[in-house]
């Protein structure tokens, strides 16, 4: 019915219709709405499966009732192209490849420096694209294949740092990442030589340290958040800790300094004053991602222990902890390494020793990153040995890092998956 | 209580056995003891911070008074936050939006992943990388804004030979920001509704034009939160400032050249080691001033994403 309105108003609506399309449009015949979609699927699309469709699919009601709705379009399609052309699937890749390989060709021909030469590569590889998507494919497609290309440059640019400082950790840490680094302290140390065995000694126990009063308070937490909380405490311990984790890392360490010099005097230094410190820093990280694992823990398996008779507590021991526990071991092992790299929470509270200092309470204590931060700042005669060696301390920082992620992701993948 | 009558020995409501009140107990307690830490920082810088606020403004260095010690520090720290956030914000838009949108999705995982590599890495290692790489890298840059932009007061010079500005400290804590915004806004775009998302492209919408109008306005608030959650971390970080920039403590908008103005947790972190007296009580005040800042930050933060949340649910 609506179809054959429409072709009355055909002729004063839409002049420039080519006399053959108008040929088939009697009106209201299933078969003849589909020779019309047939001719529109010619003009418009790639012939062969456009032309194909309608004549497979038109007796099928609900086809129909599309090409019944079809001569609207039909109507409008002279004045303006319903599709036009497309480029190859291939075309972004393609003028990307020739303008890089003219951009690297400028590069070593020394017209251009290879930073300038890369980031001008990208902008025009997509200004060639979409000027051409535009010829070709009119300005909605340009802009979308535009878009696209900002955005993969854009991700591509946020990777560069990482991808370069890796190689620069690397290749400048190499030359003093050797056994005398692990084995030697850096007593007596003046020049070249020495290692930096008791500042990862130090790292070691003031983390071991943080990680022991963080751990029990933090899994307590969640437990209470997810199994027990209600009411304003809950609501106010969920809002906190998500704060807690923007806490400056400095101001954690003038909190354990501050803390301790009331008790111990103003110039006090220890290692447990940096696990202090850090664990301010690491209790919200193992709070929230312990509570992610606990509220993956099907309902159903706590209602079966509580309907076997046992209490809420061993419930929570014996089913929910054992079932969440590869997830919360991986947010544990990130927190770690979270905090393993803060440095200013342990230059103001820990302070700077050139020996092995196993007592946490007993003293200064050094610390890798804290070691790294030094010897870059403050290098002694021979300067390049210093700095060689903050490299290396970068290096063992960043491994010992990437190792504790990349455990954790391995175990939570092992063993983690089952519990969705 | 609500069901009497029904049965007169009625089983009691719930056996409080001893293993249930002490696991109870210590959860709770967890709990508040988190809160009291929380309140414990703030409680303890302000104890050890008061000396300094109470003294004469003639005992405190440079004379000025505490707020003429503090002022020109926190603007430098805003300012450097500032450069962040606005380097990092698009990028990270953008990178959420390769990720959810544009990678092929077998890739989207390992990208992810690659993206909070950033944020593992340790900031003082990204300091080292800053004033070894960065620096040097961006010198001929500097020159070149100096020279071609210079009539903007933000790149007036003249241009540091040593690349340690507030320019490559600024990118640098748009890198470390970079992952914790992303996080956010990675997560608000795809949980955009489906039927919006088909819904647009089925009226023929490119992919662009989808995202602009369904993936876009549903993420606006959490990228907001993410961003405001960036600001509060450029705002303390400390060690990558610390290395880099090279302070002077002038209050300048001038980027690129070596005056810059120092942040609060940079002076801290070089001062402190070798400060003793009332200077000490000076530097807790500083740190109490930004524990105040970011913790303002957060919160506004942490309210918006919350309340995202919970209108996507």
């Amino acid at each position: 019915m609506s179809s054959s309105r429409d072709d009355q108003t055909t002729p004063t609506h839409a002049p420039p219709v080519p006399d053959d399309q108008q040929q088939g449009a009697g009106p209201d015949q299933p078969g003849a709405a589909g020779d019309r979609a047939a001719d529109r699927g010619a003009a418009a699309a790639p012939p062969a499966t456009g032309g194909a469709r309608p004549a497979t699919t038109g007796p099928r009601p609900t086809a129909t009732a599309a090409a019944v709705g079809g001569p609207t379009d039909g109507v409008v399609a002279p004045m303006r192209p319903i599709t036009t052309g497309s480029l190859p699937r291939l075309a972004p890749w393609l003028v990307t490849a020739a303008v890089s390989a003219v951009a690297l060709a400028l590069i070593l021909a020394d017209v251009l420096a290879p930073g300038v030469g890369a980031v001008a590569a990208a902008i025009a590889s997509g200004l060639v694209v979409y000027g051409w998507s535009r010829a070709v494919e009119g300005p909605r497609r340009a802009l979308d294949r535009g878009v696209t290309f900002a955005v993969a440059g854009t991700f591509l640019v946020a990777i560069t740092p990482l991808a370069s400082l890796l190689y620069t950790v690397v290749s400048r840490g190499l030359p003093r990442f050797d056994t005398a680094f692990f084995t030697e302290s850096g007593r007596n140390v003046v020049g070249a030589g020495g290692g930096a065995e008791h500042a990862i000694v130090g790292t070691l126990i003031i983390t071991g340290a943080a990680t022991l009063i963080s751990v029990p308070i933090g899994i307590m937490a969640a437990i209470y958040l997810q199994e027990y909380g209600k009411g304003r405490l809950k609501a106010a311990l969920t809002f906190f800790v998500d704060v807690m984790t923007g806490i400056p890392s400095i101001v954690a360490g003038l909190f354990a300094f501050a803390l301790f010099s009331i008790f111990f005097g103003p110039g006090v230094r220890m290692g447990i004053m940096g696990a202090v410190a850090l664990s301010v820093l690491m209790i919200p990280i193992v709070v929230r991602s312990t509570e992610e694992m606990l509220k993956i823990v099907p309902q159903h398996l706590r209602e079966a222990s509580y309907a076997l008779g046992v209490p809420k507590w061993r419930t929570i021991l014996k089913v929910v902890l054992p079932t969440a526990l590869a997830g919360i071991v991986t947010g544990v092992m990130v927190a770690i390494a979270r905090v393993m790299g803060e440095t200013a929470p342990l230059l103001i509270t820990t302070g700077v020793l050139s020996s092995t200092n196993t007592d946490p309470f007993d003293g200064r204590m050094h610390s890798l990153p804290v070691y790294a931060y030094n010897q870059y700042k403050f290098p002694g005669v021979d300067k390049q040995a210093f700095i060689d060696r903050a490299w290396a301390a970068a290096l063992t920082l960043i491994l010992i890092v990437m190792l504790l992620n990349v455990i954790a992701r391995l175990i939570y993948r092992r063993y983690g998956t089952e519990i969705r | 209580m609500s069901t009497p009558d029904i049965t007169a020995d009625a089983p009691p409501k719930g056996v409080k056995r001893p293993g249930d009140r002490i696991f109870t107990g210590l959860a709770t307690g967890s709990g508040i003891a988190i809160l009291t830490v929380l309140a414990g920082v703030a409680t303890f810088l302000i104890v050890k911070a008061w000396p300094a606020i109470t003294a004469g403004s003639d005992e405190i260095k440079g004379d000025g008074g505490l707020i003429a010690y503090i002022a020109p520090l926190a603007f430098g720290t805003v300012l450097g936050s500032l450069i962040a956030i606005v380097i990092a914000v698009p990028m990270a838009m953008a990178v959420s939006l390769f990720i959810s949108h544009y990678a092929p999705r077998r890739l989207a995982q390992p990208l992810s992943y690659v993206v909070d590599l950033l944020a593992a890495i340790p900031s003082v290692v990204y300091g080292l990388w800053g004033i070894a790489v960065l620096g040097p890298a961006a010198v001929s840059l500097h020159a070149w804004l100096a020279d071609n932009l210079g009539f903007i007061p933000l790149f007036s010079g003249p241009p540091s030979v040593t690349g340690r500005t507030m320019l490559v400290v600024g990118v640098v804590l748009a890198v470390m920001i970079l992952p914790i915004i992303t996080a956010i806004t990675r997560e608000v775009y795809s949980q955009t509704p489906r039927k919006q998302i088909e819904g647009a492209l089925a009226l023929g919408a490119t992919r662009w034009e989808m995202i602009r109008m369904t993936v876009l306005p549903f993420g606006r608030s959490g990228l907001i939160g993410g961003a405001m959650l960036g600001l509060g971390r450029a705002l303390g970080e400390t060690m990558a400032v610390t290395i880099i920039l090279s302070a002077t403590g002038t209050v300048t908008f001038d980027l690129i050249s070596s005056d810059n103005p120092s942040t609060i947790a940079a002076n801290i972190a070089l001062d402190f080691p070798e400060s003793s007296g009332l200077d000490v009580n000076v530097l807790i005040a500083s740190g109490l001033a930004l524990f105040a800042i970011t913790l303002v930050v957060n919160m506004i933060a942490r309210t918006v994403i919350v309340r995202t949340e919970k209108a996507s649910r």
